[in-house]
């Protein structure tokens, strides 16, 4: 029993990181209609961010913390404005391919300047794990999904209550329309990129917590499965987001759990493939149909 | 008006003949007297794997307009198929019939995975679709270094590798292989099957009410372009003798991609040029190997800014039409706009 | 009773023109409806089109004009009802099945093939008129030959009949708007429909080209021996060239006749007009 707990925390843990950057993807997408590849490799960046500030600079972790978060944001907006931003209206496929591209650069461009192999970085905090009911939780843990449930109330906040949250719907629904409005889609559309960025910096710092070291490749395969999260729960779904990434974080976890952990990547692909056959538009998503 | 002259049908295909097979002598010849080292004509064999690789994407992307992100497993399929078979065979059967009936099994296995994951796939759209042959392609990936434990004996040897895979692969045969592949895609292309397929990627919903059965067509594209990329997987896998699931995984087809949409989508010498100069470049400039990802990721975003349409378009190469153009006079006249280079 | 009302007794409303009267219908629809989600777009249609009429669909916009299109295509399933095209049902069919029936269709916003030749987007009408294999096309075996250069001279043909022949080779999205209009029926009729559906082909035009789009339409009717069912807000072109005329408002039919008839209906003028005062 209590092994079956502290798998669905590990699986609410890094859960709760997919849920994150699910929602970036799913922010995006929602926008500009834009798969961004290029999402996951932002949290590597984040990750090599801290890594220079605490190893490097030997500064302490909360400016590491800081920075990651600002660099983040800082380059998802820069890569919105100066390679998305001119291909607003190009096809679908020239907009796919050239987040491919940014992704690509991003990650032989890390390679080529810190080498292949992984950078440790220091830990942020040193703090005992916490007991409940006989069962050791980690504090990064505990701290994880309660930074991530909170980060998504504030979002769900933000997009509901606030004037920018408004365009940002608006800009979702209808760019010409917006437009027309008086929204500054623009800034509306960079913002939301901004926003998506800074909760992939959230999440990069959250990983690296658990997971204490920086790859050039790490963002890939960790982008990949939450965009699965994303469309699992609804792509454009801010709840969607949350609970596809919590799915998908208990789903591997479990399939570690029972002994199958080398197949734990395909199994996590095989759901995104059951999803788009079954129900593309995810489970709180909607469908978008064409006009014949 | 003066008549314009054209040229007869027989002595296209003639003239085309011809010039394939002294290309194939010359090239033959250049390796057997050693006047190419060892050495280049691996890069040769290499280059006629990735033309083939280019030339078949090119069909789901450029000619059905899908942009499937699963090219890699195919090409797997094809090269673990080629060899497993080839291997144990070897010795049993005469070499070229071994290599010749691996591909062949190659190529219908690949065709054969395309078909069942085309079928699912193809009812999605766009960005979805993307999705879904990349996960469909890592799963090839991850099954073929795990399938070994699930069996029970081994038959991929799984990231061990699989060794000792008999290097039938020659700079000829590569490229016999080459010339098929172009000519069956061409010769599929210019009929109505192939005008199918254009009409569906051009508007779908138009060409349903032409008649035109688009689930089969799309899953016949996606089937054909699998299944070369299965040969040219087993191609691979006769030149480098050794298979590790690992060599096939997102980033081999995003490679592929990089050389279609270099090339021009739609574009069959686009692809083929792309190809060669992206596999000649890396191996010239091999002092930079590392500059190299870096560069093809700029080359690719700066490429989708400035002429999405790739280097060539959506041009196809037709040596009777520059012949014809060469007879009547035309050949540096300035094209009017608005026309089209028909067949 | 008609010979006709015997053999397809037909709904109570329909409309066909006499020398139809003992010819099977080659379009016989009854109460054809559909649902989308809680929203009834489409109910209770009847309608008949003989075998060489030329029958207007007309209405105020969202009335569900072309929703009756996109079923009589099977782009949508009906909820309701059954579509005999020539007096086999389309229920279950797919679209390009319902093409090879007899139905052929243009769109209200064009739908060609933008990147491809005038020629090429007839040739592709032809798909289902040239048999041939892939094998046969691959290993050019003689009746791929024969067989492509039949359609080319057909298809060469067709567009000389609508003066289009010296256009063949010219990309199709590089046409001025009239003659995409143009292309996009040629390409209808390559694939020898035995009903065409028109979806406001007259959208753009000027009184000039809609003048001339009145005799294309007759003359395609005259030349090719079809039926030809027309959306079309253009009151002059309907009231031009149409036989009969079926009014759809909110998803059903609210008056059937001939042009004069229609436009003395005061339901018809209500419909689109609003209530009259007083």
């Amino acid at each position: 029993m209590s092994n079956f707990f502290s798998q669905l925390i590990n699986g609410l843990q890094l859960g709760s990181i997919y849920a994150l950057v699910a929602l970036g993807y799913s922010m995006v997408y929602g926008i500009i209609l834009l798969l961004n590849f290029a999402h996951g490799d932002i949290i590597m960046i984040g990750a090599y961010t801290s890594w220079i500030v605490m190893a490097k600079m030997g500064l302490p972790p909360v400016a590491a913390i800081f920075a990651t978060v600002i660099v983040c944001t800082l380059l998802g907006v820069f890569i919105e404005k100066v390679a998305y931003t001119p291909l607003r209206s190009a096809p679908r496929i020239s907009l796919l391919i050239t987040a491919i591209g940014i992704s690509y650069f991003l990650e032989y461009g890390a390679q080529l300047i810190w080498g292949a192999s992984a950078q440790v970085i220091p830990s942020y905090y040193n703090v005992a794990p916490i007991s409940i009911g006989g069962v050791k939780i980690s504090f990064t843990a505990i701290l994880t999904i309660a930074v991530s449930v909170v980060s998504m109330i504030a979002l769900a906040l933000l997009v509901q209550k606030t004037k920018v949250g408004k365009a940002m719907r608006a800009v979702s629904e209808d760019t010409g329309a917006a437009q027309l409005m008086g929204i500054n889609v623009n800034a509306t559309i960079s913002f939301t990129f901004a926003i998506g960025s800074a909760l992939a910096g959230i999440g990069s710092v959250l990983y690296c917590c658990q997971y204490a070291q920086a790859t050039p490749t790490m963002g890939s395969m960790l982008g990949l499965k939450a965009f699965v999260a994303a469309v699992l729960g609804g792509i454009g779904s801010i709840p969607g987001a949350m609970v596809g990434g919590f799915a998908i974080g208990i789903a591997e976890c479990f399939v570690s759990a029972i002994g199958l952990s080398v197949w734990k990547d395909a199994v996590v692909f095989a759901i995104l493939i059951v999803v788009l056959l079954v129900k593309p538009a995810g489970l709180l998503g909607r469908q978008l149909q064409e006009k014949v | 008006m003066k008549e314009r002259k054209t040229i007869p049908m027989a002595v296209r295909y003639l003239m085309n003949i011809v010039l394939v097979a002294a290309f194939l002598t010359a090239l033959n010849l250049l390796v057997v007297n050693k006047t190419l080292s060892t050495y280049n004509a691996k890069v040769l064999m290499l280059v006629g794997v990735n033309i083939i690789l280019a030339v078949s994407l090119n069909v789901a992307t450029g000619y059905l307009g899908q942009l499937p992100l699963g090219h890699a497993g195919f090409m797997a399929v094809g090269a673990y198929a080629s060899a497993i078979f080839t291997k144990n065979f070897d010795g049993r059967l005469p070499d070229e019939v071994n290599f010749v009936l691996g591909l062949v099994l190659a190529a219908v296995l690949a065709f054969g995975v395309g078909v069942l994951i085309g079928i699912p796939a193809l009812r999605l759209q766009g960005d979805y679709l993307a999705i879904l042959t990349l996960g469909f392609g890592e799963i090839i990936r991850i099954t073929l270094n795990n399938i070994d434990n699930v069996l029970g004996f081994k038959l991929t040897y799984g990231a061990a590798g699989l060794k000792n895979i008999p290097k039938y692969t020659s700079v000829l045969n590569a490229f016999v292989w080459v010339a098929v592949c172009c000519y069956v895609i061409h010769t599929m292309m210019k009929s109505r099957h192939g005008r199918a397929i254009l009409a569906i990627r051009e508007n779908e919903i138009a060409a349903d009410s032409c008649g035109i059965q688009t689930t089969y067509y799309k899953v016949l594209g996606f089937a054909v372009s699998a299944a070369f990329a299965g040969v040219a997987g087993g191609l691979y896998a006769g030149y480098l003798g050794v298979l590790n699931p690992g060599n096939f995984g997102f980033m081999k087809s995003i490679e592929i991609l990089v050389m279609v949409v270099l090339g021009g989508m739609g574009s069959m010498l686009g692809s083929v040029l792309s190809a060669t100069v992206l596999t000649v470049l890396p191996e010239a400039l091999r002092s930079f190997s590392e500059y190299r990802m870096v560069v093809y990721a700029l080359a690719l975003v700066l490429m989708m800014i400035f002429k999405p349409s790739g280097l060539l378009g959506q041009y196809d190469f037709s040596l009777s039409r520059l012949v014809e153009k060469l007879i009547n006079g035309e050949l540096f006249q300035k094209k009017s706009k608005t026309e089209k280079e028909g067949e | 009773m008609s010979f006709q009302d015997k053999l397809y007794p037909a709904p109570t409303n329909s409309f066909l023109k006499q020398e139809d009267l003992d010819k099977r219908p080659i379009l016989d629809v009854r109460n054809l409806g559909i649902d989308f989600g809680g929203l009834t777009a489409v109910d209770s249609l009847d309608l008949m089109v003989g075998r060489t009429e030329i029958t207007g669909l007309i209405g105020p916009n969202g009335a569900g004009k072309t929703t009756v299109f996109n079923m009589l295509t099977n782009v949508y399933t009906p909820t309701r009802g059954s579509i005999l095209v020539d007096g086999v049902s389309t229920a279950g069919k797919k679209t390009y099945q319902v093409n090879k029936m007899g139905i052929a269709r243009t769109f209200q916003n064009i739908r060609l093939f933008k990147d491809l030749t005038v020629l090429d987007n007839v040739l592709i009408g032809m798909h289902n008129d040239m048999g041939y294999h892939l094998v046969n096309s691959v290993l050019r075996l003689p009746s791929y030959w024969k067989q492509e250069r039949e359609a080319r001279q057909k298809a060469l043909e067709l567009l000389g009949i609508f003066h289009m022949q010296d256009m063949a080779q010219l990309q199709a999205g590089s046409l001025p708007y009239g003659a995409q209009r143009r292309l996009e029926i040629v390409r209808a009729l390559a694939s020898k429909p035995k009903l065409l559906l028109l979806d406001e082909p007259a959208a753009g035009m000027n009184p000039s080209e809609t003048a001339e789009l009145m005799d294309t339409i007759a003359y395609i009717r005259d030349t090719f021996h079809i039926a030809i069912l027309l959306i079309e807000h253009d009151m002059n072109l309907v009231m031009g060239v149409c036989e009969g005329i079926a009014v759809l408002s909110f998803g059903r039919i609210i008056a059937k006749g001939t042009p004069d008839e229609i436009r003395s209906n005061p339901q018809v003028i209500e419909a689109y007009l609003g209530k009259q005062e007083g």
